[in-house]
């Protein structure tokens, strides 16, 4: 992978912080920045065929339902499903929330269980204890190891006949630990159960294969991999997307309807997609897909892993001043603090020399729990990082301590 | 005091100090001292703060939680710098205190070591950790004075 001639590609990478630095983004599970072909994509709907899509009985209607159904078929490709399979969502968010309560809501009779585990993020954990408070489900939580991992084995454990559902991430936000969803769905299916993966984290960065998984829903977001906001994927199991109920109702989504109550719903996805979706956006996933597929997943994923690896050991080797929580899992996050600094105070310290990080509580328990502190700084890297960044951040890092990092307020 | 005070060494001290060693951290289980629950929405600081308010004179203020240095350090000062006050002084205080934040003129002598924080405006994104536990404060004075109309 030629990483200069990469970052030609994104005009955001030549930005410049307020003092002046090169911006450094290390914040890319937050979100990821966009190359020229997707910001091409999203303009050329405003200024080539700006109109309505299924709505098509003239020419520039029909070019417009065209590309949106070949960005779904384009999906389907990336993640090895069937195009039907594709829901179009707003993100990863709303795909967890629409399964909870269009299919969890649906079938979820009380004392049923619903599994999870501490190191989910908010959108994959809320609506599960909001749906099993409703239904009088049970929500468990599958004990993590001691690096903040969720194991086959501890899954099997925790399953009985009464789990219906189980709700992990592939990847999760704090460690970015690589979670081995093809053997835990294994397990989940041997007890009938059903699995929802959060692949927010995920499909960014690794290739995520629908058919080898055989996860029952799968749902990411398109502004994670280049792609712009407000615009998501839910892959379901066709039949599984059969029963379950859409969360809105309205144009697009209905074949018919009557006004003494009865309504014909579309067949899935359609059914779950009513209203005007975001036209621009579907098409500018699509070709942050292409972009990706053009650099190869397994080029990202492995230049990925190498930059991690040599910033980790750089950090280890070179730094006295901070202790490093993940540094036993696989990942392309590097969750760390600087001795004596808080993370927030640190985060600050990191923005005025131009390096974007993340601070923050994440996810409380887990940090509690495993990493036995109450916050974390986050550096999350993707393909368009280099190593010379990772000098400079190593340099600034060197310099950061309970005295320096006063120095922005002076 | 205004010299010294205009040192960049001693109000950074000044705010480690506080952020180390902060001062009345400890809650109180005494019911007369009302309570209120600061949680940023933008960050982590997530902080209780304590005071205990008779005939119009803040008796004590107490506070504890998770927060970074800049937020520590500010409540604790401002629980120094308010204990013994009344109301009405109380009041002055904040009032300057938030003109001094903002960049607006301020009476220096009445904030004493909370001038520390007078350059937090140079991190826009961190104005609400040096007024968290402060905006707490003003929040339990408010009640207070309600309670007793
Ligand atoms: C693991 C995980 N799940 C879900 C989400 C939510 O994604 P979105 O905000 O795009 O809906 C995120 C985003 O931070 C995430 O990291």
């Amino acid at each position: 992978m030629d990483v200069q001639k990469i970052r030609e590609d994104f005009p955001m990478l030549k930005v410049k912080s307020k003092k002046g630095h090169d911006l450094i983004y290390f914040d890319n599970a937050a979100t990821a920045f966009k190359p020229y072909s997707v910001i091409d994509a999203v303009t050329s709907y405003y200024t080539k065929y700006s109109v309505n899509a299924h709505r098509g009985d003239y020419e520039l209607g029909f070019t417009v339902d065209t590309l949106y159904e070949e960005a779904r078929e384009r999906v389907a490709k990336f993640i090895n499903c069937e195009k039907k399979e594709v829901v179009f969502t707003t993100g990863a968010s709303f795909g967890l929330n629409q399964v909870a309560y269009g299919y969890a809501g649906h079938i979820l009779q009380p004392g049923d269980v619903i599994l999870t585990d501490e190191a989910e993020h908010a959108s994959n954990y809320l609506p599960w204890m909001n749906i099993a408070e409703q239904k009088q489900a049970k929500l468990e939580f599958i004990p993590l190891d001691e690096h903040g991992m969720i194991t086959p084995e501890k899954v099997r454990e925790m399953m009985s006949d009464k789990v219906k559902i189980v709700a992990i991430a592939h990847v999760t936000n704090v460690l970015g630990a690589e979670i081995d969803i093809k053997e835990i769905t294994r397990i989940v299916h041997e007890y009938g159960a059903i699995i929802v993966v959060d692949g927010a984290q995920s499909a960014p960065h690794m290739k995520v294969d629908m058919q080898d998984l055989d996860c029952d829903f799968f749902a990411f977001s398109g502004h994670k991999l280049c792609g712009p906001t407000g615009i998501g994927v839910l892959y379901g199991k066709y039949e599984l997307l059969e029963v379950m109920e859409p969360l809105l109702l309205g144009g697009g989504s209905n074949a018919r309807y009557d006004m003494c109550g009865n309504i014909l719903m579309k067949n899935p996805p359609y059914k779950f997609e009513p209203g005007t979706p975001p036209i621009e956006a579907t098409l500018g996933m699509k070709a942050a897909i292409d972009y990706i597929d053009n650099l190869g997943m397994e080029n990202i994923h492995k230049y990925e892993h190498e930059l991690r690896d040599y910033m980790l050991k750089k950090m280890q080797s070179e730094l006295d001043n901070v202790e490093i929580y993940n540094a036993n899992v696989e990942s392309s996050i590097i969750t760390f603090n600087v001795k004596d600094v808080f993370s927030q105070d640190a985060a600050t310290y990191f923005s005025d020399q131009g390096i974007s990080l993340r601070s923050g509580q994440h996810c409380a328990k887990l940090l509690m729990d495993v990493l036995k502190t109450p916050s974390t700084l986050r550096a999350s890297l993707y393909f368009y990082n280099t190593k010379e960044e990772v000098d400079h951040f190593i340099e600034v890092c060197k310099s950061i301590s309970k005295e320096s990092m006063l120095d922005v307020f002076f | 005091m205004s010299s010294m005070m205009n040192d960049p060494m001693i109000l950074r001290q000044i705010i480690m100090d506080h952020g180390e060693h902060p001062r009345n951290h400890e809650l109180s289980q005494d019911p007369t001292y009302k309570e209120k629950h600061m949680a940023s929405d933008s960050c982590i600081d997530d902080i209780h703060v304590q005071a205990k308010i008779e005939d119009g004179k803040i008796d004590d203020v107490r506070f504890d939680g998770v927060a970074c240095t800049i937020s520590t350090s500010s409540t604790s000062i401002m629980s120094e710098l308010l204990i013994g006050k009344t109301i009405e002084e109380a009041r002055e205080i904040i009032k300057n205190y938030r003109a001094m934040i903002d960049e607006k003129p301020y009476d220096e002598d009445l904030l004493e070591e909370a001038v520390a924080f007078k350059n937090v405006g140079k991190q826009a994104n961190r104005i609400h950790c040096a007024t968290i536990g402060w905006d707490g404060m003003e929040a339990l004075i408010n009640e207070s004075e309600e309670h007793h109309d």
